[in-house]
């Protein structure tokens, strides 16, 4: 009964975020007012944390099509389905100006054993320091926070987290897209420097048996194989403080963006070891509304 | 791990291949002529950019413009032209607007008959001059 009304709710924002998304693209583009100032394709699409940038990355670009004289709103939702949990996201971001990003998403982890959900609320912003990814000589340069909140502490502190409340990332993103570098093709490639103590995103508490702060990895490569459509791989580096050990993420992912209103994102994760349970596959879908 | 991703992402943007001349590749002067045309006219249907233009001798930009492209695709042509943020001066060309004009000549290209990959070729020469043209 419960998750008969949770997918109900889930399937009517799905709808929201089309119907938003398609009357913005049949209002705005009569009008002026949107924001469209960059070119298709080129504002990635939403992470799992709720900020611009692929399925698991961050990237240095803003979530929206706003150029320097222009604001965009941009709401997404998203499922990750693997082996033994799933995971659902839904978040709203605005950026202003090409210039800063402010973020909100929440997360929804379902353990399929039990039944139990663990959610996490984050609140994000992110600053352009440098570039633009298309045009500048240099990669543009991105500096981002994600403050975490984690609402149910149960598993976090079972598990031996430092700290089963809240957490802060830091990360520094560099993004670049070459034209035509491959064969023609326009490529892209993403490395992000994050300072984390996340457990599993946060969702499994921060820290182990101490603070347990680090830097770590992550990056992304992809090529555009038309202007609407990009194929590409995502590699996150995780911490790996807590007992039940915890992998690197990996996927594989094609994303779709039929006009400047929506982009659609599958792809194939393999997020190792979650939470004491090995070899967590499976899918990952996300579509993004720009308004 | 960290060294392995760093070396496929410089692998993957190095073994590009640029062919050795993509004036000839897209079909020399007639194709370039073309381009020019269908620009000038996306140009003159769009009735944002259209009014950069508005103190423009249409029959000048479209000479100066194929002369430059030619330049810079590897053509048998010099440009002498004005200097580019010379050209630009007062219009205060925003940067969504840019875009909007890369567009039009994505368009125009596409209508002169250019692939998708030689498209993005004819971008990645262009594209280093968007200093020079916005906000001057």
């Amino acid at each position: 009964m419960v998750k008969y009304f949770i997918n109900k709710v889930i399937a009517s924002y799905y709808l929201a975020i089309i119907t938003m998304s398609l009357l913005s693209h049949l209002v705005f583009t009569e009008a002026v007012h949107a924001a469209d100032g960059k070119l298709i394709s080129t504002t990635g699409v939403t992470q799992v944390e709720g900020t611009g940038g692929s399925g698991i990355v961050p990237w240095a670009t803003l979530s929206g099509y706003d150029s320097r004289e222009q604001i965009s709103a941009n709401a997404f939702i998203s499922r990750a389905n693997v082996d033994d949990y799933e995971l659902d996201i839904i978040g709203l971001s605005a950026s202003f100006y090409d210039r800063v990003e402010v973020s909100l998403a929440q997360q929804k982890f379902t353990i399929d054993a039990t039944g139990d959900k663990i959610e996490q609320d984050i609140i994000g912003a992110k600053v352009r320091l440098y570039g633009d990814v298309v045009y500048s000589p240099w990669p543009q340069i991105s500096a981002g926070v994600q403050h975490k909140i984690l609402k149910d502490s149960a598993v976090a502190d079972a598990l031996g987290a430092n700290n089963s409340d809240r957490g802060t990332d830091v990360y520094l993103s560099l993004t670049k897209v070459h034209l035509g570098a491959v064969f023609g093709f326009n490529a892209l490639w993403n490395t992000t420097f994050r300072y984390t103590n996340a457990n599993q995103l946060g969702l499994l508490g921060f820290g182990g048996t101490n603070d347990n702060r680090e830097i770590v990895l992550e990056a992304s490569a992809a090529v555009l194989l038309s202007r609407h459509l990009a194929i590409g791989i995502d590699y996150r580096e995780k911490p790996d403080n807590l007992d039940t050990s915890e992998d690197d993420w990996k996927n594989l992912f094609i994303s779709y963006s039929p006009n400047k209103s929506i982009s659609l994102t599958a792809a194939w994760l393999r997020l190792g070891s979650i939470a004491g349970v090995d070899n967590q596959d499976g899918i990952y879908l996300s579509l993004t509304g720009h308004f | 791990m960290k060294l392995i991703i760093l070396l496929a992402l410089t692998l993957l943007i190095s073994c590009a291949s640029q062919p050795s001349n993509l004036y000839n590749k897209i079909g020399g002067e007639q194709t370039i002529e073309r381009i020019a045309t269908h620009f000038v006219d996306e140009i003159g249907n769009d009735e944002i950019i259209v009014a950069y233009f508005e103190k423009s001798n249409v029959d000048r930009f479209h000479q100066s413009f194929k002369i430059h492209l030619c330049s810079l695709i590897d053509g048998p042509c010099k440009y002498e032209g004005d200097d580019l943020k010379e050209v630009h001066r007062g219009m205060n060309i925003t940067e969504g607007d840019f875009n909007r004009i890369v567009d039009l000549l994505i368009n125009a290209m596409r209508t002169a008959g250019l692939t998708h990959r030689e498209r993005n070729r004819v971008l990645a020469r262009v594209a280093p001059f968007r200093g020079e043209i916005i906000y001057q």
